[in-house]
């Protein structure tokens, strides 16, 4: 199997990074705090203030390794691409299936019915661990009522049906989100989905580590040579990665909300981490801002069968497996996209 | 005659006789596994963008030769071609500042073992076929090193071996005209392929997608 590599996060703001031979080194007030071998390294990510020599850049784009700049707060601001490679067949077919409704339906379903599942999987697991009765009367009847939009979202042909159906399951399971948060609930405690900004702590943090995910969803398709903008089930917008985010729907709950939630459960953050501004937003600082990508990074070197392979393989590759199977879909290998469902 | 914008790498040759899929995977869907890739990244640093030559009595050494044929429309580089002095003078060729005849004779160097079947020397041929047309001389045969038996193997360049060679050629060019990758189909030698992990043959052989989906729904969803 592929070798899961690591991404390289720098935080500290003023660092500057360049390369000497085959290594980075992130210099800090002229001082060489890091060095690590490129061929280790599967993306870079600067927050803020971070400065790249343009040489580093260069050999990036060399070796594919995704080099993307964020804000201090994690918003996306740029990408630096190397020279296009990959297939241009592909992406040509990959153009026809977007564009095609009924074609596009059958990729989009699958991945709704992988997140519909897996959020699903996500309250199941929570009922059986640790179901207090008072959550049991809530969280059940969500966890069937999802089983139900899994059943209508497996027959649905229309695409904006389909849309709603994802966006009704989504509004169902987010309506108990906030069962699922066992500690410091004084807080920590979770109404709604508020993104631009967030407007509380469990949001900010929820946000953040989407912005991990939409960035690795968006290298796992160009390794594979699919183009992140065209996706099937998020509508086209200039500057979107459609395709990214339509990848990353089945990993938001099993992967990111999850990470969120034993983050605050376990107490490895608290309220003290947090910051709210004037208007309202909920920003976190530099030390939670480090134990969230900490985590993160853990939680995709811990092993996970892969139910459609049959494998046993890191988190982190999940993504990028995704976007192999469904590279193999489009160019006819495979008769349907199958879903990560994780179980 | 293929024009100069048209030419196919020759080290596609041997992913041809490899596996047409592997082939096709390498050379249009630019997949390959980061092994592969760091591999050839090393080598290709290695011997840079400059050819070197090196003398060593009646031998001369050019390195990282970059070779064309038209003929074929294949194009790509020599790891390293020796030219042997000569004292016939109507025979081989004559080379830049330096006087004498001398014959062209390349050798390729191979990580593995030799190997049965004829990829290797079908890619030597073709690049004694592209100094030919470049040199316009007739090159008789040349050799493979091995570096994991270090054994040098010298290879003639016969009839058979050349037809060989050409056919290659043209089916290499048909296959990527065509841009279609063709399916997997799982035999001993995937397991020493190196792109193993992206064309999954046994796993893509199965086909079956959408009645794998249909079985997680019903096994979750009652
Ligand atoms: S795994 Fe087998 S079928 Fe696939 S590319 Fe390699 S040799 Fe060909």
């Amino acid at each position: 199997m592929k070798k899961l590599l690591n991404t390289l996060y720098v935080t500290t703001q003023g660092a500057y990074l360049c390369h000497e031979g085959e290594s980075v080194l992130v210099n800090v007030e002229k001082e060489t705090r890091l060095r690590l071998p490129i061929h280790a390294l599967s993306g870079i990510v600067c927050f803020g203030q971070v400065a790249c020599s343009q040489p580093l850049m260069g050999l990036c784009g060399e070796r594919g390794v995704a080099l993307t700049y964020l804000s201090e707060r994690g918003q996306f601001l740029a990408r630096v691409h190397g020279p296009v490679s990959g297939n241009v067949l592909l992406r040509r077919e990959q153009y026809r299936r977007a564009e095609n409704p009924g074609h596009a339906v059958q990729i989009a379903r699958n991945m709704v019915i992988g997140k519909m599942m897996n959020c699903r999987t996500v309250l199941q697991r929570v009922l059986r661990d640790h179901g207090e009765k008072q959550d049991k009367e809530t969280l059940e009847p969500v966890v069937r009522r999802l089983g139900r939009l899994t059943n209508e979202a497996e027959r649905e042909e229309n695409m904006e049906i389909l849309r709603g159906l994802e966006g009704n399951a989504a509004n169902e399971y987010f309506s108990v989100f906030n069962n699922m948060i066992t500690a410091q609930k004084d807080y920590f405690s979770f109404q709604c989905r508020s993104r631009r900004p967030p407007l509380d702590a469990v949001n900010a943090l929820l946000s953040f580590v989407y912005t991990l995910l939409v960035h690795d969803a968006v290298s796992a398709l160009e390794g594979v040579g699919l183009d992140p903008q065209m996706g099937f089930l998020h509508a086209l917008r200039p500057g979107r990665p459609s395709l990214a985010l339509d990848l990353m729907e089945e990993f938001r709950s099993c992967l990111a909300d999850r990470l969120v939630l034993s983050l605050i459960n376990l107490r490895q953050i608290d309220a003290k981490g947090f910051q709210k501004t004037e208007s309202g937003a909920v920003l976190m600082n530099d030390e939670t801002r480090k134990t969230v990508l900490v985590s993160y990074q853990k939680r995709k070197q811990e092993d996970i069968l892969h139910p459609f392979l049959e494998e046993t393989v890191p988190f982190g590759l999940l993504l990028h497996i995704q976007a192999l199977l469904l590279a193999r879909h489009l160019r006819g290998d495979m008769d349907a996209y199958p879903p990560f469902i994780w179980r | 005659m293929y024009s100069e914008d048209n030419l196919l790498p020759l080290s596609a040759l041997q992913h041809l006789l490899f596996c047409e899929r592997q082939c096709a995977l390498i050379h249009i869907e630019q997949q390959w596994d980061e092994n592969v890739l760091t591999v050839e990244g090393k080598g290709m640093h290695k011997r840079s963008d400059q050819s070197q030559t090196e003398s060593r009595g009646n031998i001369r050494l050019a390195r990282g030769v970059w070779l064309k044929c038209l003929r074929l429309g294949l194009t790509g580089r020599a790891d390293l071609v020796e030219f042997h002095r000569i004292d016939s003078p109507g025979e081989g060729v004559a080379l830049a500042n330096i006087s004498g005849r001398w014959r062209p004779f390349p050798v390729e160097d191979k990580h593995g073992r030799p190997k049965k079947d004829l990829m290797d020397k079908v890619q030597l041929c073709g690049q004694a076929l592209c100094l030919e047309e470049m040199l316009n001389v007739r090159i008789a045969s040349g050799a493979l090193f091995y570096g994991k038996t270090r054994h040098r193997l010298d290879v003639v360049f016969d009839d058979d071996l050349r037809s060989q060679t050409e056919k290659a050629a043209r089916r290499l060019r048909q296959l990527l005209a065509s841009g279609a990758t063709p399916p997997a189909v799982y035999e001993k030698k995937c397991d020493s392929c190196s792109l193993y992990e992206q064309c999954r043959p046994k796993l893509l052989q199965q086909n079956n997608a959408s009645v794998w989906l249909t079985r997680m729904i019903r096994e979750a969803v009652v």
